[in-house]
């Protein structure tokens, strides 16, 4: 997740992660880890990075930040499809659970 | 490349959703699109998103997705069809450091035939299908996200970023930095490469170059077998 400051807002974290935030901390599924505090309008992102066991980057020369994927013991925790959303090629919003009902082949695929 | 199949089981219940990864997008992705004018989905994922939500590292790769949106198969080599390029003669005039990349592009195992039967059977019988595999064999097949392959990823976003950004000088560590990470991701090295070079061929920006990294694993390791 690419920030461009040390610091994230709770809802972009969790629209971007799935981690949202309870009193008793960050959780995901049946998970939930405890924050130092409880979470504000901002969230330091040194502390997610910890807390979650998530990578931190920092481009400081240009002014970016990145926190990748936490560390987890395999990429599907779930066999749950998460549910991805992006544009079609014109532009148009697109969620993979809109084919709920039906077989889906999702196939990527590349130009190059 | 998929329309015909999905035209043929999609009266059977099958939807095909394509995801192409590139940093440029519609701009590079969309031609091919277009050309195909596909009736099913057709998305354009320029943050390489999927890598990271399903666990894809190379392309053309394909994941099931049954009814209720449960994964029976993560992510594996799918082929519709062999591509024509593998048995047409090279054209005499074609660029010789393309004709060497296509001869080794060749030698690579794709197995259409093998993969198009299963998913032909798996949209006829769904989770009686032998194909159709449980949670915990999904999750097992997906790939361990230790720290490496964690780090990569976030290598490579941040390179992208910067990049798209204009600053191109400081990307290329962090596209350097995912390949050495997680060597066995071919989309964050095709597209490092494909940055600087139409071919993917060796230069002075980035490390390692689509020929000689398929070289080192051997064309037969660039796919996994299929294991159905």
């Amino acid at each position: 997740m690419i920030l461009t400051e040390p610091r994230v807002r709770p809802a972009d974290f969790t629209a971007r992660t799935g981690w949202r935030f309870e009193p008793e901390g960050a959780c995901r599924g049946d998970l939930c880890v405890p924050l130092p505090e409880p979470p504000g309008p901002w969230l330091d992102a040194g502390m997610l990075a910890e807390r979650l066991g998530m990578p931190l980057l920092s481009e400081e020369a240009a002014g970016v930040w990145c926190l990748g994927p936490e560390v987890l013991g395999r990429v599907l925790q779930t066999a749950e499809a998460p549910d991805l959303r992006l544009p079609d090629w014109r532009g148009e919003a697109f969620a993979l659970s809109s084919l709920r009902g039906q077989k889906v082949l999702l196939l990527a695929w590349a130009s190059w | 490349m998929w329309q015909e199949l999905r035209e043929e089981l999609h009266p059977k219940g099958l939807e095909v959703v394509t995801v192409a990864l590139d940093l440029k997008g519609v701009e590079t992705a969309g031609r091919w699109i277009e050309a195909a004018s596909p009736r099913h989905p057709s998305l354009i994922d320029r943050e390489h998103r999927v890598d990271e939500l399903f666990g894809i590292v190379n392309v053309p790769s394909g994941v099931w997705i049954d009814e209720s949106g449960t994964i029976v198969r993560p992510a594996e080599p799918a082929f519709p069809k062999r591509a024509a390029f593998r048995d047409a003669p090279l054209p005499a005039d074609l660029d010789p450091y393309l004709a060497e990349v296509l001869r080794e592009a060749r030698k690579i195992r794709v197995e259409p035939e093998k993969y198009v039967a299963a998913l032909a059977d798996w949209v006829e019988h769904g989770a009686g299908s032998r194909y159709a595999l449980a949670p915990d064999e999904v999750m097992r097949r997906s790939g361990e996200r230790g720290g490496d392959r964690s780090r990569a990823a976030a290598h490579f976003e941040l390179a992208q970023h910067l990049w798209r950004d204009g600053r191109e000088a400081e990307a290329v560590p962090h596209f350097r930095e995912a390949r050495r990470l997680q060597p066995d991701n071919w989309t964050y090295k095709r597209q490092a490469w494909v940055l600087v070079s139409r071919f993917q061929a060796p230069s002075d920006v980035m490390e390692g170059d689509w020929l000689s990294d398929v070289r080192a694993i051997g064309a037969e390791n660039y796919y996994p077998r299929l294991d159905m």
